[in-house]
């Protein structure tokens, strides 16, 4: 499988990143040698082959339902939460007016 | 006295215990080199002396008052810019996170700064980790200490932990930390003559370093030998309930266990990782380091890991799918870099800030990520990719069964001048054959210096070792050490 | 039960039904944070570094919720799937910090199970089966506020990262009664599980409503999704709306487009999400950050364990063990409450009575079906009144069950003690009903004495006179006749 530019502009908008068409020309052969390499792995058999689910055998470990019992996991701390915002005001974040 | 920036980990430690000298006099020779020798080498992003500083005062007065000392007490070191440190800027190398002051400590951090170490700076890297030289940087290339001999070219210090492996062999830090999601520790610490050692996946906490690619990323020490390791490993490791992956397993004390006696241990060799046309430097190094751990008294076996030549593809597979999903998070709105062209829109901010923030290398992993994951696309690369992992585990698991680890070069070459590979993306990757197996697995995996190539430049070994064993990784890494005796440093021009 | 269809301009249509609906976990934290869950806190106070998706930030799952998911799963009878995972769905939006959900997509955590909904609450055959696809367990995303700021939107992760159930159905149901009856269903389990408080209002529960139309027997037609429906009558509105919206397009020549919509209660109508048109693709896959979800047998067990008796058997147990109309059953299984208060009052009168539950059930059933809520509404008096106590309940049921008091006297001292401070014991005591035959009988003579004309009615065929002689004895007692005395002296002199 291999990209064109209509492809490629596609999966920049998917991935939010903005490209001019220079850009996009340039990227295409690129992209296509990285895909033409990775995509030898077709030739291997799996058949019967489980996809790996955690690399060093281990299960989920839950947590408690206790409020702030962390305070590096828990709420009740909204000044640090914004204190990086490029804009926040009244406690909110604020980003360019959305129209729903 | 000695020079204390000749001293590593150990050194520093006794010496601070012993009352040799003080940590002060460590942290204030150590900002010095720093001060002296970053503008050349550009490993730190950020210094800070005064950190430094104040964590040798505190272990200074504790040791005035005759309290318990920490196992990294009095240690400065360096901190890869890719752990969040409080109060100190954090970018991970990227333009998307200039100016971004974390509000919290990485629990790997937190840990070092417990156990005495203080902070030198933030270390530069490839951006996001991305990257086998450190040219991805935002913040400027690293300068490798070395040169070729007769030569001024710019040499890269490998990657993505560039900033570290140039601040331990420059001697301008003692140790430093790095992240390994595909050989970023080993890499760099073969290319710059310097040990270390990324630990199974798990051991170390990931909360609080800035994610690449989540199945991967394991943080682990760089040091001058195996010994440092083992002792920064032990203040570094531990498990974290933050982390679901992080292992509920008590840290050895590796480093009081180390032995480089491997008599009735088994080495593999694996036959897949001598490629055609292999660096004969490299295959003459990893010959020595045969006979060095058959001296040491281990039986060595030939072994066949059959997938290894699918192991690079399986990674530009699942580090760029997990990659472009870690990394949607950098979008303006909550921290770092807003880009918000006149009267565009939510989804508009989003685009231009991306573009303005993340560098190419960046973009080129988030584009081959989200391509491998889309619509129609995502059996045929990611879960395929997913399925040969497992054969790639499997092949180590079959190996470990004979033996108990595994001696392969951890380069295929030493280190390149910068430029020289950075506008053919492949060959870059390619940097990584020797190292990226062992990731997949999630196995320990560590480098030590072996050797020169021909133009005098430092080749490591690379010992892999089977889940959770990291002290059979560190005594042979330790064996290794004490045969090859490498002592060559680089010249000092900066 | 007739069938539901929409009578087009060429002919007859059957709607297609499915919802998935999602319902917020009860539980203290976020399902991967200790941040808390509450309504209605200051913006952003309930938001971690987790759930504000700082740079290395990790997600540890809360048991709670998953235990939650798990035992609403064995509620409805649904496959428990012990190995599950987490996907990462992913889109960018401002109030996912992540720029992804966390979300069950390859192996949820509970599969296949079933629904019975009854469509006519005076038949109990009128049953229906809904199968249910899966429940998946997922995070909430923040909120945006657009009327703040002339420029910017504002966004509040306080339910960033808050547990959510999705609940998925089959197109199973057939008309707006179906969808309305299911939905109830499903919130009735919920709030006995205790999973979900099921409040619509407050956003705790809301749906999805896929709805598409075809010839009745024909092949499913092309659905739309009306999004984040809030009530029983809305998710009824927008199947009827939507419904007719498509066969009238496709009467018209045209064709049902695949997509996202609003229902607009005001309008009544359903408008296209234009603005979330850009064709979606979510690139699912599993979360690296979490391992699979294994249960294992004693969380499984205490789950089931901890499973209250659902409504279904406790309306057929009112019936069959306390001989409960079907109509009463329903009523008082209709909600948790009602029937945790129905059973802690005919344990309290049956001990005080000294009776089996079973022979004071009807009496405890009518008076908190009939009786008691009629003197509340009168009064305007809420149910959570103190004076509204399990004690007064209990005295004003027993004495009426004793025959110490008569109905209407029980009715009348309870508002008295509801709305005044009377002693309530004494009141009873100074109240109690007379069996004494010549009192009785002197009162039904003085009745029947003073209307004459009515009781030549009565003799003509005008029995409904009865109740009027009844009343008017009663009235003459001060209610203090027992009432089957009366009726027995009444038929006795009527003849």
């Amino acid at each position: 499988m291999s990209v064109d530019t209509a492809t490629v502009a596609k999966i920049a908008s998917l991935a939010r990143i903005r490209v001019s068409d220079a850009e996009i020309e340039a990227m295409v052969p690129e992209l296509n040698g990285i895909l033409a390499w990775v995509e030898q792995l077709g030739e291997v058999d799996v058949t019967g082959v489980e996809p790996m689910t955690a690399v060093i055998p281990n299960t989920l470990r839950l947590r408690d339902d206790v409020v702030n019992a962390d305070p590096l996991t828990g709420g009740d701390i909204r000044d640090k939460v914004l204190a990086n915002a490029p804009a926040a005001e009244h406690g909110f974040f604020g980003v360019p007016k959305v129209i729903e | 006295m000695t020079d204390l920036t000749d001293l590593g980990v150990a050194a520093i430690r006794d010496g601070v215990a012993t009352g040799a000298f003080t940590a002060t006099e460590v942290a204030t020779a150590f900002n010095t080199a720093v001060a002296e020798a970053n503008d050349a080498l550009n490993a730190f992003i950020v210094t800070t002396p005064d950190a430094a500083l104040a964590a040798a005062a505190r272990v200074d007065a504790m040791r005035a008052a005759g309290e318990p000392l920490g196992k990294m007490a009095g240690v400065p070191i360096g901190m890869k810019d890719l752990f969040a440190t409080q109060g100190v800027q954090t970018t991970a190398a990227s333009k998307i996170l200039e100016g971004f002051t974390p509000e919290y400590e990485s629990t790997v951090s937190a840990k070092l700064w417990d156990a005495g170490a203080g902070m030198l700076g933030k270390l530069n890297l490839d951006q996001f980790a991305m990257g086998s030289s450190n040219e991805t940087s935002a913040f400027g290339n690293v300068i490798s200490p070395w040169r070729r001999p007769g030569d001024t070219a710019p040499l890269a210090p490998g990657g993505s932990s560039g900033g570290s492996s140039a601040a331990v062999a420059a001697r301008i830090a003692p140790a430093a930390t790095g992240t390994d999601t595909g050989g970023s520790i080993r890499q760099p610490a073969a290319f710059t003559g310097i040990s270390g050692i990324k630990p199974t996946y798990g051991r170390c906490s990931r909360w609080g370093v800035v994610a690449f690619a989540s199945s991967l990323d394991q943080a682990g020490p760089m040091a001058r030998d195996v010994t440092d390791c083992a002792i920064m490993l032990e203040a570094m490791a531990g498990f974290d309930p933050k982390d679901s992956t992080s292992l509920d397993l008590p840290v050895p004390e590796w480093s009081a266990a180390l032995s480089s006696d491997l008599r009735g241990k088994k080495v593999g060799i694996p036959r897949e990782y001598r490629l055609d046309g292999m660096d004969a430097d490299v295959a003459r190094v990893w010959d020595e380091g045969i006979a060095w751990l058959k001296d040491a008294g281990a039986e060595v076996i030939d072994i066949s890991l059959p997938h290894t030549k699918y192991a690079l593809p399986t990674y530009y597979i699942i580090a760029p799918a997990e990659a472009s999903s870690n990394l949607a998070r950098y979008d303006g709105v909550r921290y770092g870099l807003r880009d918000l062209p006149q009267g565009a829109g939510l989804q508009d901010m989003y685009a231009a800030t991306r573009a303005a923030g993340f560098g190419d290398e960046v973009k080129r992993r988030i584009l081959i990520g989200t391509y491998v994951l889309s619509a129609g696309f995502y059996d045929a690369y990611y879960t395929q990719a997913q399925k040969v992992r497992t054969l790639i585990a499997r092949d180590f698991s079959q190996a470990f069964e004979q033996v108990d680890v595994i001696l392969a070069p951890t380069a295929p070459t030493a280190a390149f001048a910068l430029g020289e590979n950075s506008d053919d993306p492949l060959a870059m990757y390619l940097n990584d054959v020797f190292s990226v197996p062992a990731s997949l697995a999630g196995l320990p995996a560590m480098s030590v210096p072996a050797g020169l190539d021909r133009n005098g430049l430092p080749l490591g070994l690379q010992v892999i070792g089977r889940a959770f064993d990291e002290q059979g990784v560190l005594d042979a890494g330790l064996a290794l050490e004490q045969r090859a005796a490498f002592s060559a440093r680089p010249a000092k021009w900066w | 039960m007739s069938e539901y269809r929409i009578q087009g301009a060429t002919g007859e249509w059957e709607v297609v039904i499915g919802l998935e609906v999602h319902a917020q976990v009860t539980s203290n934290a976020k399902l991967f944070s200790g941040a808390a869950t509450a309504f209605g806190a200051e913006p952003n106070a309930q938001v971690s570094l987790v759930d504000a998706a700082m740079p290395g930030m990790l997600p540890v799952p809360n048991r709670e919720c998953i235990r939650q998911a798990v035992r609403t799963g064995m509620a409805i009878e649904a496959q428990i799937n012990t190995w599950s995972r987490f996907d990462r769905k992913n889109y960018f939006y401002a109030d996912l910090p992540q720029g992804y959900q966390i979300s069950q997509l390859y192996h949820p955590l509970v599969g296949e199970g079933a629904l019975e909904i009854q469509l006519d609450d005076k038949d109990p055959t009128s049953t229906k089966t809904i199968g249910i696809e899966r429940i998946h367990v997922e995070q909430d995303a923040g909120k945006l506020m657009h009327d703040q700021h002339p420029t910017m939107s504002y966004v509040d992760l306080n339910r960033s990262g808050v547990a959510l159930m999705e609940i998925v159905s089959r197109p199973d149901m057939r008309s707006p009664a179906e969808a309305g009856a299911y939905l109830a269903k499903l919130r009735q389990i919920l709030r006995y599980v205790g999973s979900c408080d099921g409040n619509m209002d407050q956003g705790s529960m809301r749906a999805d409503v896929n709805v598409s139309v075809r010839r009745p027997g024909e092949p499913f037609g092309t659905r739309t999704e009306t999004k984040n429906v809030n009530s029983v009558r809305f998710v009824m509105a927008v199947v009827e709306q939507e419904a007719r919206r498509q066969v009238a397009l496709i009467e018209d020549g045209g064709t049902v487009v695949q997509e996202t919509r609003l229902y607009d209660p005001d309008r009544n109508e359903t408008r296209s999400m234009r603005s979330k048109e850009d064709a979606h693709d979510y690139r699912y896959f599993p979360d690296p950050d979490l391992l699979p979800l294994v249960l294992d047998e004693a969380f499984l067990a205490e789950c089931r364990a901890s499973l209250p008796e659902l409504p279904d058997a406790k309306r057929r147990r009112y019936e069959t063990a306390l001989g409960l109309s079907a109509y009463n059953a329903a009523a008082l299984t209709a909600d948790v409450e009602t029937a945790r208060q129905f059973e802690a009052l005919l344990a309290s009168v049956a001990t005080e009575a000294g009776k089996a539950e079973a022979d004071v059930a009807k009496r405890v059933a009518n008076w908190l079906l009939s009786e008691r809520p009629g003197i509340l509404n009168a009064k305007a008096i809420p149910a959570d009144s103190p004076k509204n106590s399990l004690e007064a309940n209990t005295a004003i049921v027993v004495a009426t069950e004793a025959g110490t008091i008569s109905g209407s006297k029980a009715k009348e001292i309870f508002e008295r003690h509801l709305t005044g401070d009377i002693d309530l014991a004494a009141e009873i005591d100074s109240n109690k009903q007379t069996t004494d035959t010549g009192a009785i009988e002197a009162a039904v003579d003085a009745v029947l004495a003073a209307n004459v004309d009515k009781v030549e009615q009565y003799k003509a065929g005008k029995e409904a006179l009865f109740g009027f002689f009844v009343g008017q004895t009663m009235k003459a007692m001060q209610g203090k006749g027992n009432p089957q005395a009366v009726n027995q002296v009444l038929k006795a002199k009527l003849g």
